[in-house]
């Protein structure tokens, strides 16, 4: 069946993790396009309330692999699962999370099953493509559209002639989550691991983990106050947290600022960090590198404080305040009490 | 190749020389606000060099280890090589041709599990977890598959090493998790990991002459001559025939997906208001965004 296939990922509650239904809103709009189904493959152990959790974003068809051996996610069951899955269905579709899960996985399926794959999609469309050399028009295939070199050029990317499927990986945040239809029903298909397990796919253990609850949610933030090299200190972030807190906002940073030890990964904005779309963002001494504003420039205001008049973040910011940030900052917390009181 | 004894016990490591895209900064910057990509330096993929670190602490705990280290690229990608032989790895190839042009992550990892094939009983591969001029993080899961190796991606430490095992810190989104994992195996670092070691003095006298054989260029004829004495200042040099390929899964025809189109980022600008420092200016702006955020 010619069907988009979106592979599952759970939380560490067994919750379907929001770039999975990111993901599914997007495929379900493909599907809708295609005039084909919408499926998603889930492992785990002991999983429950899958499709009370994935019917209402427009899923058809839940693949559930339920056993001891996927209760923490391993390489090498979910390629033999994810890969023998594909063989059988033959979906023209397939898409993963860009998450430490999705971007281990996927390529390593991509590999075995010499298909393509294009990393960190900020876009998916249909659209036909003619090839230069054999002049032969293919219909309906998948545009896998991410920015290259950088983040200085958008690359639309397809899939070659006839191979199949079409794979891509979406960073969470990027598509929108949105549910289709909350009286949609789909169909659960019960996996048989045994089928596709291997000894061999069980020779990695995990011997601990620690892992932490989510320290911040910026996709779910309305205003972000962020940070970039500019702010100059972990103390400089001090100071963007005491504002953030004023006015009811999250913390967030740019790579140069992350990889400076000033704020935590998690807060990292951009191609390479998550995407935000927030009511206002105020940029406080980012300089506006095109990685980080492919992560923040579908703000609906931008704000942009910047000792550098020049600053290429200025270019798509609503307002612009020239100045040093240590001076600024204290301003708009001061202008915001008065017109909150 | 060196004749094979019971105690040896071959390590690789991917490495690849990028344009420094990481900070791209006004001075590479065309007026039209594309990239000028002559004005970017090339480096060592920084993830490379925390992956060279690693696979060369393990090198340093088992004995009879060694570290190969293989760079895809131009024949400019031996200063890879010379930089990771000063840094202490045992020897290295460039591996280069124009048939591999065009390659898309399918196809360069499987022209890379091509030349590690050719160093015979390889039980470990490090390599970065990816390279700033993709970001992709393909080619290693890929090369793992290819290789039919476990794979441990994302590590920060290594914890212990055994010719059997590797006990591996990962660092994931939200935490960390330690694994072991059998070889043979790869392994993807990330930059969270320790840094490489610095050049030592004494290497770089050794090796800083290193060059590979279409880099003497005119002089070859007494490159040669210092081989003959002094063989390891050769660098080894594989094109696609040296590492046994089918050749129709390499370059642009081997690759599995295709450029449909290239544009430039424009950026567009915005309706732009610039508010002076000052109080009553910040306070109107506030006003403004009143009804439209808070």
């Amino acid at each position: 069946m010619k069907n988009v296939l979106v592979y599952c990922e759970l939380d560490e509650k067994g919750v379907v993790a929001d770039v999975t239904l990111e993901l599914c809103s997007k495929g379900r709009q493909i599907a809708n396009t295609l005039g084909c189904q919408l499926e998603v493959i889930a492992l785990g152990n002991k999983m429950a309330n899958l499709e009370q959790q994935l019917y209402p974003y427009g899923v058809d068809t839940i693949y559930a692999a339920d056993d001891e051996r996927l209760t923490y996610f391993r390489t090498l069951p979910h390629f033999s699962i994810v890969t023998g899955l594909i063989q059988e269905q033959q979906p023209d579709i397939v898409l993963f999370g860009a998450t430490c899960k999705g971007r281990d996985v996927a390529p390593r399926v991509a590999s075995y099953l010499r298909c393509g794959l294009t990393a960190d999609c900020t876009k998916l469309e249909i659209g036909d493509y003619e090839d230069n050399r054999t002049k032969e028009v293919h219909k309906n295939i998948l545009y896998q559209i991410r920015p290259a070199f950088g983040g200085n050029i958008i690359a639309t990317i397809v899939t070659a002639g006839n191979v199949r499927p079409q794979m891509a990986t979406v960073r969470p945040g990027v598509m929108k989550k949105e549910a289709a239809d909350a009286n949609h029903k789909g169909q659960i298909v019960k996996l048989d691991v045994n089928k596709y397990l291997k000894a061999e796919d069980d020779a990695v253990k995990i011997i601990n983990r620690e892992i932490k609850e989510r320290l911040v949610d910026l996709g779910a933030a309305g205003i972000i106050v962020s940070g970039g090299y500019g702010v100059g200190s972990k103390e400089g972030f001090d100071l963007l947290h005491k504002f953030a807190k004023q006015i009811g906002a999250e913390v967030g940073a740019t790579r140069a600022a992350v990889d400076a030890g000033w704020a935590e990964n998690e807060r990292q904005i951009g191609q390479t960090g998550v995407t935000v779309r927030p009511k206002l963002y105020i940029a406080c001494g980012i300089s506006g590198a095109i990685q980080h504003r492919a992560g923040m420039e579908q703000s609906a205001k931008i704000i942009s404080i910047n000792t550098d008049p020049e600053a290429p973040i200025n270019a798509i910011a609503d307002y612009t305040i020239i100045g040093d940030l240590n001076e600024v900052i204290p301003m708009l917390m001061e202008g915001y009490k008065r017109i909150r009181s | 190749m060196e004749t094979k004894n019971q105690e040896t016990f071959q390590i690789v490591v991917l490495a690849k020389q990028v344009p420094d895209t990481h900070d791209v900064g006004k001075e590479a910057m065309n007026a039209d606000g594309t990239v000028n990509r002559a004005a970017l330096p090339t480096v060592f993929n920084p993830e490379d060099l925390n992956a060279l670190e690693m696979a060369l602490k393990v090198r340093d705990s088992i004995p009879g280890a060694k570290v190969f280290v293989l760079s895809m690229g131009p024949a400019k990608a031996a200063e890879i090589i010379r930089e990771s032989l000063y840094r202490g790895a045992d020897d290295g190839a460039v591996l280069s041709d124009r048939r591999f042009a065009g390659s898309d992550t399918l196809a360069t990892s499987y022209a890379l599990s091509c030349a590690i094939k050719k160093l015979g009983d390889v039980k470990l591969v490090f390599c970065g977890r990816q390279a700033i001029d993709g970001d992709t993080a393909q080619v290693g899961p890929q090369v793992a598959e290819k290789l039919e190796m476990q794979q441990v991606t994302y590590a920060e430490e290594l914890v212990n090493a055994t010719r059997e095992k590797l006990t591996i810190v990962r660092r994931l989104e939200q935490g960390i998790e330690v694994v072991e994992a059998p070889t043979p195996l790869l392994v993807t670092v990330g930059g969270t990991a320790p840094e490489c070691r610095f050049r030592i003095a004494d290497r770089m006298l050794k090796y800083y002459k290193a060059q590979m054989p279409s880099e003497a260029g005119e002089n070859l004829a007494a490159a040669e001559e210092m081989w003959k004495e002094r063989p390891y200042l050769k660098l080894k040099e594989w094109n696609a025939d040296d590492v046994n390929p089918e050749l129709d899964r390499l370059g642009l025809g081997g690759s599995a997906t295709k450029v449909k189109q290239i544009e430039n980022v424009v950026l567009l600008k915005k309706e732009n208001v610039n508010v002076p420092a000052e109080a009553a200016a910040i306070e109107q702006m506030w006003k403004d965004l009143q009804g439209v955020v808070f």
